[in-house]
């Protein structure tokens, strides 16, 4: 999300950066494109009024026109408003003091709930937690069936609810689930309209039968301008805790969903990432400004890494990386591990300054094929061409890309890239050892 | 931030607003505006509210429309233009019809499958569904639901099979059954995932396969309360699956859908139909102006 707003903000400081001074036709036009760039990202149309006219109001008021510095000032402020719309600190989800902890999935059709509903179950089982899945939906076709399939892939407990009875089979499998070993209670409910009166009624009944400690409003991250009037309904309607924002790994800026926590107050809680039971991630709302304004996000990258390396490992590579003794078989393990923590091109948007240079890269796929295809030529090298690629002749070299279902030239390529990159280790390696380089996750401490 | 009180003004009495209080209401900055934001609500892209705003502006400058009403019915007039698209050729359709139902996670494809294929079995056609849904949990029992209470045939995947084959096995059904069309189902993917806007290729490549020029149709199933994004979704999908037509679901709320204005005018795809609700009647065929009324009403 939000690449390319943060894109367009970059353009317009630039532009703004460029002047000498900011007068009142460079701000004017600066806070157009402002503007022009957070409706592109589906930014609620009022937000983005109000967002404006408090840029505009503080502008003025720190005499930026006046200023020398006004073009720095301009993005401070911008900054400063952005980090306000997007919310403070993370907050965790809510758990019960006693008895069972009870969450509850409420939002539109389609915007993720069930999916999410396992998420979760999945995060907190991971935890060490006991979660019952309890089925709500009894209006979309085999909702039902959905979720017990998640369940069954998570080796968890999963309730149905009988058409006539939601809101008191609801109470009863809360009830009931500390007996029967469950510590979190889960509750998918069907998806509705906001204007949808006898639903709304519905929902409101499973509520109060169930009071849960936390009610997530899944929205869509592609969701448009209605996003926020339907969210305000909700929120009328219902105690709603919190937001999931659902399928931000689409390229959606998801503005709208980040609208409705400036508009309702309401805190995003969680991310879903991708359709696998793990895409879900907590929402830090000043990690996010700072991806927005192209500072990266090192703190999720470091995080990412922790979980998805093996340290041991990683610090052995690095080592022998330093060392220039660092073999093909070295390099295939590591690009294996990157590989786990996620699509490149979104790595490399979260390093400071990196942002711009990521666009640079081959599209993200393109990069996810490159490395397959270095993975496939590494494979089909012997042990003594892996560890030596001295060894490597015409005769090996062809047998490698036929084997690799790549041309020699392209193997030809990627040994050359690997030699430069030892040769690049080696001037490296002595400078991280003085301590010249920043300390990377998964590097052994350089003293 | 402070905005809540901006949120408590009701529909009204922004509709208000934009008509004004009587019939022959001045245009004023301030009303131009408040256009801008309709427009801006109905999730119209930014660059076409941009590029109507200036051409309003000018019929406002030279004079060709003084009031309120006037410049809305021009505007109302230039919108119907856009979603009117000359009649594509007829196609030399050759039996069974395929249509491919494509589009992203939670966008409706599952509910328009069978919406649709109770529309053709309506108007006298044979239909065949197939749930080419592999991936999702359950998706395949919620389209053989539908089936059954639409009383169509299904052919049916395995959880995880694969998805052209599945298409594949269905075109060889009707042919054997004689069914007139294949209706197929096909998983939610996102445009931004490579491999599986491939596996939708593939299942288009395999279609051919079992039916020569197969599929004639590949409908873009889009949320009518989806943004901007959904304009990147239709060029995305139109790249891999040669597109044919739009359907825009989920209109039964307060969302306007105005994303797809832009579509249409970037890709010359026609909407071919609205999801209105979630019965297997609700859905119907665009009418241009209807949709551009209840996108700018004629009244408050």
């Amino acid at each position: 999300m939000f690449e390319q707003l943060s894109d367009r903000l970059t353009t317009t400081f630039a532009k703004l950066q460029g002047r000498p001074r900011v007068g009142e036709s460079d701000l004017d036009e600066a806070l157009r494109d402002v503007r022009l760039a957070l409706l592109e990202a589906d930014v609620n149309f009022k937000v983005v009024r109000q967002l404006i006219a408090t840029v505009r109001e503080r502008a003025i008021g720190e005499r930026v026109l006046e200023s020398v510095s006004g073009a720095q000032l301009v993005v401070k402020i911008v900054h400063d408003a952005l980090v306000e719309m997007l919310g403070g600190e993370a907050k965790p989800l809510a758990r019960a003091d006693k008895g069972p902890t009870v969450i509850a999935m409420v939002g539109l059709q389609g915007s993720g709930k069930t999916t999410s509903a396992g998420k979760i179950a999945n995060l907190l089982r991971k935890q060490g937690r006991r979660p019952l899945l309890v089925a709500a939906d009894v209006h979309r076709p085999a909702a039902i069936d959905q979720l017990e399939a998640l369940g069954k892939q998570l080796a968890l407990p999963v309730k149905r609810v009988g058409a006539a009875s939601i809101a008191r089979d609801v109470a009863t499998a809360v009830r009931d689930a500390p007996g029967e070993g469950s510590d979190v209670v889960i509750i998918d409910t069907a998806g509705r309209l906001h204007i949808d009166e006898t639903m709304m009624v519905e929902v409101e009944g499973i509520i109060a039968a169930a009071s849960p400690h936390e009610i997530l409003l899944v929205v869509d991250a592609m969701a448009g301008q209605d996003a926020v009037d339907a969210a305000t309904v909700f929120k009328a309607r219902l105690p709603i805790t919190g937001l999931l924002v659902a399928k931000v790994d689409s390229d959606a800026r998801g503005g709208a969903a980040l609208s409705i926590r400036a508009t309702t107050g309401l805190p995003v809680k969680l991310l879903g990432t991708s359709e696998r039971l793990d895409g879900l991630e907590a929402f830090h709302p000043d990690r996010l400004a700072q991806r927005i304004l192209g500072m990266g996000d090192i703190v999720t990258l470091v995080e990412r890494a922790q979980e998805h390396v093996d340290q041991q490992e990683a610090e052995e590579s690095a080592k022998r990386l330093m060392e220039a003794r660092f073999t093909f078989d070295d390099f295939l393990r590591s690009l294996q591990q990157i590989k786990k923590m996620g699509p490149i091109g979104d790595l490399m948007k979260m390093i400071p300054g990196m942002g711009q240079l990521a666009r640079q890269l081959p599209e993200g796929d393109q990069a996810e094929r490159e490395l397959r295809r270095i993975e496939a030529i590494i494979s089909s090298m012997t042990k003594a061409e892996r560890a030596d690629p001295s060894v490597l002749n015409g005769s090996r070299r062809k047998r490698i890309a036929a084997g690799s279902g790549t041309t020699v030239s392209e193997v030809n390529a990627m040994v050359k890239q690997f030699g430069e990159m030892q040769k690049l280790m080696k001037q490296l390696g002595p400078m991280a050892r003085a301590g010249r380089l920043p300390r990377l996750p998964g590097m052994p401490r350089l003293h | 931030m402070g905005i809540e009180g901006g949120l408590a003004r009701t529909r009204g009495g922004f509709l208000a607003r934009l008509f004004g209080r009587k019939p022959d209401e001045p245009v004023t900055q301030e009303w131009l505006d408040t256009l801008e934001e309709g427009l801006l609500r109905a999730d119209l892209s930014v660059s076409l509210v941009d590029s109507v705003m200036l051409q309003v502006r000018d019929i406002v400058r030279d004079g060709k429309a003084k009031t309120v009403p006037n410049v809305l019915d021009a505007l109302r007039e230039a919108l119907v233009a856009v979603l009117t698209l000359p009649a594509a050729a007829p196609l030399t359709v050759s039996r069974p019809r395929v249509v491919l139902v494509v589009g992203v996670n939670g966008s409706g494809k599952t509910t328009t499958a069978a919406k649709l294929a109770k529309r053709l079995r309506d108007a006298g056609e044979t239909p065949l569904l197939a749930a080419a849904d592999t991936f999702r949990a359950a998706a395949i029992d919620q389209l053989e639901t539908w089936a059954q209470r639409i009383g169509v045939p299904v052919v049916s995947g395995r959880p995880d099979g694969d998805p052209a084959a599945v298409v594949f096995d269905a075109i060889n059904a009707a042919i054997a059954r004689g069914n007139s069309v294949v209706v197929a189902d096909t998983a939610g993917r996102l445009h931004t995932k490579g491999q599986l806007m491939e596996e939708l290729g593939k299942i288009a490549r395999v279609a051919a396969r079992a039916r020569a020029g197969a599929p004639d149709e590949v409908l873009l199933v889009l949320d009518g309360t989806q943004g901007q994004n959904a304009i990147v979704q239709a060029r995305e999908f139109t790249k891999t699956a040669a597109v044919t037509g739009l359907v825009v679901t989920k209109l039964d709320g307060t969302a306007k859908g105005g994303a797809v204005f832009a579509i249409v005018d970037e890709l010359r795809l026609p909407v071919r139909w609205l999801g209105v609700g979630e019965k297997a009647d609700d859905l119907t065929p665009l009418d241009p102006r209807a949709f551009v009324d209840a996108m700018l009403p004629r009244s408050a």
